[in-house]
């Protein structure tokens, strides 16, 4: 018989849990850390934590395949404390975090050190991805195993494209001896070239350089041929363009072990929000924003299941980095604390429904790695994030819990907002927290 | 102000009535650059900074002349660095020289949006002298009066813009204004240089110098970059040359006799222009240095607050 303390009552909300297939009023109780019970009546012991959650979703706590926690060696920007305490606050109870840190997560000393300072801060659950190669310079391959041993659960040189086909096609062959997933971050860097955005009639208006929708869709067509002879799982980043959803809804219908990504901001913004914003370069990210029939392409794949998850791409970079010209900009934004009104707002235009919204955050993404979590099944990690669907706030860049104020949302009136995550069974975020 | 703008970012935002407020007055500064003493007072106490982070010498000085001109004290200051390199960023460079309490900030980057980015963050007004391949807004109003000047109107002209459009901040810029005084725009040039979606901005498209020029009443010839050759969008310079070079046996079949040439400098002679076309009785590119004085004189007066009864053409010299 455990603790009544150790037991959270969650009641009287919509509980959404695709994975279970469950859709309606239920009340989640959660015990020793672990999902205990589903159900319409649920009498809360005596010393349980209840929280009512009537007019409130109750979903799996969110998984997010891909996000840049900066630690180690770029702490300025974001650290596993700060970046875990922005992924509770949107609802993500299991971040991915990318091997792009200084030095690269390309050996186990990095994967132990970032699984300890996890550990430490006691929030979001933290999945190291290993390098595909040694450094992420695309010229040899890391030690998959050693990685894999010591925790990472995915490998990608995010940030940077394997250029080399021949290494790319060995990088698939090798992984498939240790069954972990190559999540390719993909663009042609000869197509790219100097380019900051899209490439078409907004960026020739803006007197920008552009860069094709066809450096990503060449690279997808690339990989997904080299999957037809390596086999191995093959995971595509942060998919805009059109023709990588053609592609890859071909390449599916064929069966090839592929999976995808798409980011909240991808599905929302278009290269005209660069155009509106006046050079903001809190616009600026890599893959560019591109036009609205892409996006249009990117939620069809994305209801249709083609697209299996949400990822937000979580990029925190400081002020010294962003307050800049726009060609001299970094790339990237945030994507944590925003991404579920973001995506919400796509529900309510009538793109997604409800249940494959939610499935794209949850089960969805803890599929294309194979995490835990992403469902209310019983004993299941006790991972659950309450959410308020009717909830408007205001975006304050200076208000968020990341140390980093890059998004393009700030000064928006988004709706929709996580007010409790639960993660092992323990409140990590309420509504209200300070920062 | 021009109209309602503080700043003088691009063309595109400005209307025809506007645009045709800078060249009335600068028709007015035109004469007294004709005088035998070039100076009048209205911006007497104004100061004027050209920032530089990209050289150029006929554009900062016509600034500089123009803002002389008006009594107003220039500032010239080159800064070799932008912030992709080590040193001040472009935000730490522009508040320090606000600090001296500039009147109009004239900036030249080479970075698109880069007068965007200062116009939000100073206070004083900012003209654009070029930035990136985005606009050059001075040189097409400067364009336009040069045309405007020869041809009475610009209404049912046609003008053709040859070279290297991807990278010109020119041809953006005569796009966002020739159209609204009534002219055809046609652009010409390598599909390598002819950026995508240009189309919309209201032009017409041609890889065939001959038919591009058929008819046209200007011909603006764009500056061929030695850095673009092998970029790689042509193979040499004797190619486009021969294909998309005005030379005067070219100028003579193709173009209508009243036609004129038009080049924003420095010229490439024997690469876009042939020195019998670019020193021939076709050539405006001398008018268009001048009138560039003139043009600059006005927008500096526009928005660095010459008060209505200092007109110069009231002015006694």
């Amino acid at each position: 018989m455990s603790n009544p303390k150790d037991v959270v009552v969650i009641q009287g909300g919509r509980v959404i849990d695709p994975h279970g297939g469950v859709d309606g009023i239920r009340s989640v109780v959660l015990r020793d850390g672990k999902v205990a019970e589903v159900s319409e009546r649920v009498e809360a012991p005596s010393g349980a934590l209840v929280v009512d959650a009537r007019g409130k979703w109750v979903t799996p706590g969110f998984v997010d395949l891909h996000v840049h926690l900066r630690e180690p060696g770029q702490e300025y920007k974001e650290s596993i404390a700060t970046g875990t305490r922005a992924a509770v606050a949107g609802g993500f109870t299991s971040v991915c975090a990318m091997p792009n840190t200084v030095p690269a997560n390309d050996n186990t000393s990095v994967t132990e050190l970032m699984l300890a300072r996890a550990a430490s801060a006691g929030l979001a659950r933290v999945y190291p991805v290993g390098a595909v190669t040694k450094g992420r310079k695309g010229e040899e391959l890391a030690e998959y195993g050693e990685l894999r041993a010591a925790g990472c659960v995915a490998l990608s040189d995010d940030g940077s494209p394997v250029m080399s086909s021949g290494l790319m096609r060995r990088a698939l062959e090798y992984s498939r001896a240790f069954g972990l997933p190559i999540a390719v971050h993909e663009e042609d860097l000869h197509l790219v070239g100097k380019g900051v955005m899209n490439e078409g009639a907004t960026a020739t208006r803006l007197g920008l350089k552009g860069v094709p929708a066809q450096a990503e869709d060449v690279m997808v067509l690339r990989d997904l041929s080299l999957l037809e002879l390596t086999g191995g799982r093959l995971h595509l980043c942060h998919l805009s363009t059109a023709g990588s959803v053609r592609a890859l809804r071909e390449a599916r219908r064929r069966g090839l072990p592929v999976t995808a990504e798409v980011t909240p901001h991808h599905l929302a913004l278009t290269e005209e929000d660069v155009a509106a914003s006046d050079y903001d370069p809190d616009f600026k990210m890599n893959p560019p924003l591109r036009t609205a029939e892409d996006a249009k392409a990117l939620l069809e794949g994305l209801a249709d299941g083609t697209i299996d998850a949400i990822a937000t791409d979580h990029a925190p970079h400081s002020p010294e980095e962003k307050k800049l010209e726009f060609d001299a900009a970094l790339n990237g934004v945030l994507g944590l604390e925003t991404a579920f009104p973001v995506c919400l707002a796509r529900v309510r235009e009538g793109f997604l429904t409800e249940k494959r919204l939610v499935e794209a955050l949850t089960v969805g993404p803890a599929r294309c790695f194979g995490l835990p979590g992403g469902t209310l099944a019983r004993g299941a990690p006790g991972d659950v994030a309450v959410l308020d669907p009717t909830a408007s706030w205001v975006v304050d860049p200076m208000r968020g819990f990341s140390k980093s104020r890059n998004t393009p949302w700030k000064g928006r009136t988004l709706t929709g907002r996580c007010t409790h995550a639960f993660v092992g069974g323990r409140l990590v975020h309420e509504t209200g927290d300070p920062r | 102000m021009i109209g309602r703008h503080r700043h003088l970012i691009g063309l595109e935002g400005l209307s025809r009535e506007e645009i045709l407020q800078v060249l009335d007055l600068a028709t007015s500064m035109k004469e007294v650059l004709s005088r035998p003493v070039k100076k009048v007072p209205s911006l007497r106490g104004k100061n004027v900074v050209n920032l530089f982070f990209e050289t150029s010498t006929r554009t900062r000085s016509s600034f500089e002349i123009a803002a002389k001109v008006l009594s107003a004290d220039a500032l010239n200051w080159t800064a070799a660095q932008s912030s992709t390199t080590k040193g001040e960023t472009l935000l730490d460079t522009a508040k320090n020289l606000e600090a001296m309490r500039p009147d109009v900030l004239v900036v030249r980057h080479s970075a698109s949006g880069a007068p965007n980015f200062l116009a939000r963050h100073v206070g004083c007004s900012v003209v654009s002298a070029g930035d990136g391949a985005h606009e050059h807004p001075s040189q097409g109003l400067l364009d336009c009066f040069t045309l405007r000047e020869r041809f009475g109107s610009l209404e049912g002209r046609t003008v053709a813009i040859v070279g290297d459009i991807s990278h010109s901040r020119v041809a953006r810029s005569d796009l966002h204004s020739l159209p609204k005084l009534g002219a055809k725009v046609r652009l010409c040039g390598p599909p390598t240089m002819i950026p995508l979606g240009v189309e919309r901005l209201g032009a017409t498209v041609h890889h065939d110098l001959r038919t591009a020029v058929e008819g046209v009443d200007a011909v603006v010839m764009l500056r061929i970059q030695h850095e673009r050759i092998g970029d790689p969008l042509i193979p040499n310079t004797r190619e486009y040359s021969k294909f998309w070079g005005l030379n005067a046996k070219k100028a003579a079949e193709w173009l209508e006799p009243g036609a004129v040439i038009l080049h924003p400098g420095p010229i490439n002679r024997g690469v876009e222009l042939s020195s019998d076309v670019a020193d021939g009785p076709r050539s405006v590119i001398l008018d268009q240095v001048q009138n560039g004085v003139a043009v600059r004189m006005a927008i500096l007066y526009l928005l660095a607050g010459g008060a209505g009864e200092d007109r110069p053409e009231k002015v006694s010299a």
